[in-house]
């Protein structure tokens, strides 16, 4: 018998977009097992998504090889063809329209997260500013609030989790919607005696782990936080000295927050008086240490731009910005010592055009790091600002992602040019002319990744296998692309250590400072801004400024007097939906492990709104809005605002290839007709959707 | 009881499944079955607030194994050197004598080879001096690779530490 070849590789997970660092056991060129990376994360931890990447390596019903549209879009008539053939295709199309129309009419889309630089540097030396990413179905109104307000996102600061006495979470789920790090982290922290409320319309395992569980009334939690700020004020819980030396605007918050007592917020959220009275004395007495959970999707209301406003309101008051314990500013490359690593988007010249979606010119208030990805089915049908031809979509699917995928199909139906880029079958690709098939976060090497924080680091994800099928690398697709387009020369390698080498150039690093633990930390200790001095808020004052001059240049008010959302119908519910530990919405519903803990989702209604519809645990509901119906089994539970029923993101797929998932369970999108909005905060409003709710007899 | 036990710190548990996902790929389980699994229990109000327990229940290699016991064919043992009860595929006849007899459901059927497949603490990890995978993995580490009596020994010094930390006396 031979001996088997046996080796292990760290590296960064992609079985969802928390990037977790890994540690791949690889024997004979199989994935053996996968780990956390113990050098990182002080143990083999991982959560059950990571650990199932090995079935999703193995796995026959993912994509195995380029295919080109050969039916009518969408009919899943597909033609296997080779590379040349695939990308000498949708060069031909790229060049054909950039001519025609100009490289605004292509318009890219991913997912967003750590690993967008090779993206943005292709669409723009196409000469098209119009790249935009999930978001405006996520975390738009966090990034955007807490930008005008501090001139930061939601990720370039971080959760001190270890100093941390008290947090306060509204609707994140933390313990169900995980990263490995973070969930371990929180349980740390909860063993340490932290104490932790926990606000929503629903219950769940994270609820279960609070001190304090607060059932809030659906959209109303910006209500609650106004009330606490109002006890905050009144009362002088604030941390004066941090208040004084970083915000502004301190006046116009305390004449603004006058009527919104506790009793009013009672009236509006549901929760007794005295329960924001004691959240706002607990919260205040362990300042600064304490914690506002920012959220994480946040894509909830009209006006979640202003709750999430009221979230970083509430951190500033706490004097919890860069405090241990607290929110710490996220630090690169620079603050360790180091001269950056490059970066491919600095390399092509800056793109004049305006974009498709109207951010920078029409909501000059949003951020083009995000954009509008609900605004391109309007943009192709009106050609409004200008035609929209080709749309390159990388590991992102709008289809299951954002509301009302039937609209937002009628646009996409309409482009010259639709080209999907993935590792999975998705809703999007399935409508493609052409899928090109990345090798998995297994079979491939990425870019470096900066990894900002306290302590910042360098990761790389490192190909471990090689690709089972007829699958390549992103550094190889968008290379071939380029030079096919003329664009070649702002791809500088041939290899992807060559452009890992490129991109480390100035830093010092190379390739093999990775080998022993997967990672670079580029700082053995925290990096800690000087409180007094050193802080740096990006707004034009260089401080928190709670009425936000950002917003007031563009003709939007800092503090607008509050609005109640609308309570549904009679025998009409709010749709709310969430996610579990083991499921990345619909991109791993279809994995062999996970499809087999989880392979349905069914539909939270609360007790005594089932009861008046006689509807019990299992019984098959009709949940239906808008002329659109599905049936699902119902969860009957005393621990759902009454207003609101939940289910789980993603499933309702309609693949046929992905015969675990397909049709398995109800899709939540369907539902959400005429939310392709861009509220204030650059969020669709995915929350405002009312159901109704029959027992199908 | 082997001379191991898994240790679950329910404080700390999530319910996450890590456990489970990290047992079926070191075993490659088949679909269907699964050799630790989390029982999620509740939720009972307790103090105002709904909690739940996530029961894990693994094989727990008793000492004196029923399954051993009820196998016709020798295929269920018990290991010598440290207590791990494990089934030998080879002379497994499928009978699913062990299944009848197992009170907690331990042993599982492995439709692919028509023979019983069960838990063995991953002993090839623990004969390479490393702990099982469920406990390897799990997300939050909540579950812990002790011998019996330091899971008894830390059990007590919990229980105290919280009776400290609740009544000052």
């Amino acid at each position: 018998m031979t001996e088997a070849v046996k080796k292990t590789v760290y590296s960064v997970c992609a079985m969802c977009t928390v990037r977790c660092p890994i540690e791949i056991e690889v024997e004979n060129n199989q994935v053996k097992k996968i780990w956390g990376n113990p050098h990182v994360l002080g143990g083999r931890y991982l959560c059950p998504r990571g650990a199932a990447g090995k079935v999703f390596e193995n796995d026959t019903e993912r994509l195995q090889h380029p295919m080109m549209r050969v039916g009518e879009r969408g009919e899943g008539k597909w033609r296997k063809v080779t590379w040349e053939e695939a990308l000498d295709y949708v060069a031909e199309k790229l060049n054909k329209i950039r001519e025609e129309y100009g490289g605004e009419s292509i318009v890219l889309g991913d997912r967003g997260g750590g690993f967008t630089d090779m993206q943005k540097a292709f669409i723009k030396a196409l000469g098209s500013p119009n790249y935009f990413n999930h978001h405006g179905a996520c975390s738009n109104s966090v990034h955007n609030a807490h930008n005008a307000i501090a001139g930061h996102r939601r990720n370039t600061v971080s959760y001190d989790y270890k100093n941390c006495r008290y947090i306060v979470l509204y609707g994140r789920n933390m313990l169900e919607s995980i990263g490995t790090k973070e969930a371990k982290d929180f349980i740390d922290a909860l063993e340490r005696g932290m104490k932790f409320t926990h606000i929503d319309t629903r219950w769940n395992y994270t609820a279960a782990k609070s001190h304090r569980f607060l059932v809030i009334r659906p959209g109303t939690d910006y209500a609650f936080n106004l009330a606490l700020i109002n006890v905050i004020l009144k009362e002088k819980l604030y941390d004066a000295e941090f208040v004084e030396r970083w915000v502004l605007g301190l006046r116009e918050l305390e004449e603004f927050i006058v009527p919104y007592t506790p009793e009013w917020a009672e009236k509006e959220t549901g929760i007794p008086a005295k329960e924001i009275v004691a959240v706002a004395h607990e919260v205040s007495s362990h300042k600064p240490a304490v914690i506002f959970n920012q959220g994480w999707m946040t894509a909830w209301t009209e006006t979640d731009y202003y709750f999430r406003r009221s979230i970083y309101i509430l951190t500033a008051l706490m004097g919890a910005y860069e405090a241990k314990g607290g929110l710490l500013f996220n630090k690169g490359e620079a603050a360790a010592g180091y001269k950056p690593v490059k970066m491919l988007a600095s390399l092509p010249p800056a793109v004049k055009a305006k974009r498709f979606d109207g951010v920078g010119w029409k909501y000059k208030h949003l951020s083009a790091d995000y954009g509008l990805a609900q605004m391109l089915p309007h943009a192709i049908l009106n050609e409004d600002p200008y035609p929209v031809k080709a749309f390159i979509c990388y590991r992102f699917d709008p289809l299951s992602s954002f509301p009302d995928p039937e609209a937002y199909l009628e646009g996409l139906k309409k482009l010259d040019l639709l080209v999907s880029i993935d590792v999975n079958y998705s809703h999007i690709g399935w409508y493609a002319d052409v899928i090109l098939p990345e090798a998995t976060y297994l079979e491939r090497t990425d870019p470096v990744l900066v990894k900002k924080g306290a302590k910042p680091a360098l990761w790389l994800r490192r190909q471990a296998v090689e690709p089972k099928y007829d699958s390549k690398p992103k550094w190889w697709i968008f290379k071939q692309l380029a030079d096919r387009l003329g664009i070649g020369e702002y791809f500088p390698y041939n290899t992807i250590e060559e452009l890992i080498q490129w991109q480390l150039q100035d830093t010092g690093i190379s390739l093999s400072d990775f080998d022993a633990k997967g990672i670079v930390q580029l700082s053995d200790k925290e990096i800690l801004w000087d409180r007094e001095s050193g802080l740096k808020f990006n707004t034009p004052s260089g401080k928190i400024e709670l009425v936000s001059s950002m917003l007031e240049d563009n003709g939007i008010p800092s503090f607008p007097p509050y609005e109640s959302p609308k309570s549904p119908p009679e025998g009409h519910y709010r749709l709310l939906t969430g996610k579990i530990a083991v499921h990345t919405q619909g991109t791993s519903l279809n994995n062999l492990y996970l499809n087999e803990i989880q392979s349905e989702n069914t539909l939270w209604i609360n007790s005594t709104e089932a009861k008046k519809l006689g509807i019990k645990t299992g019984d098959l509901v009709e949940v239906s809005a808008n002329g659109v119906k599905h049936t699902i089994k119902a969860s009957v539970t005393d621990y759902i605002h009454p207003e609101a029923v939940y289910t789980l993101h993603g499933y309702g797929r309609e693949i046929p290839l992905q015969t675990r998932a397909y049709k398995k369970g109800m899709r939540d999108n369907i539902f959400m007709k005429g939310l392709l909005k861009v509220a204030i905060g650059g969020n669709c409003p995915i929350t405002d959707c009312f159901v109704r709710v029959r027992k199908v007899s | 009881m082997s001379d191991y036990y898994i240790y679950q710190d329910q404080n700390r548990c999530i319910g996450c499944r890590a456990c489970e996902l990290h047992c079926k790929t070191q075993n490659d389980v088949t679909v269907g079955a699964s050799f630790g699994k989390i029982i999620p229990v509740g939720p009972r109000v307790v103090g105002g607030v709904p909690r739940m327990q996530f029961i894990f229940m693994p094989c727990f290699h008793c000492e004196q194994p029923w399954c051993v016991s009820a196998c016709p064919t020798g295929a269920m043992s018990r290991r010598e050197k440290d207590g791990i009860v494990s089934v030998n595929p080879e002379t497994c006849i499928g009978c699913k004598a062990c299944i009848t007899a197992c009170p907690w459901g331990a042993v599982q059927w492995n439709p692919k080879i028509g023979r019983v497949f069960k838990c063995d603490y991953c002993k090839d990890r623990i004969d390479e001096g490393l702990e099982p995978a469920c406990v390897t993995g799990c997300t939050t580490a909540a579950l812990k690779w002790v011998s019996p009596s330091d899971s008894s020994a830390d059990r007590r010094k919990k229980f105290a530490a919280k009776i400290a930390k609740n009544k000052p006396v």
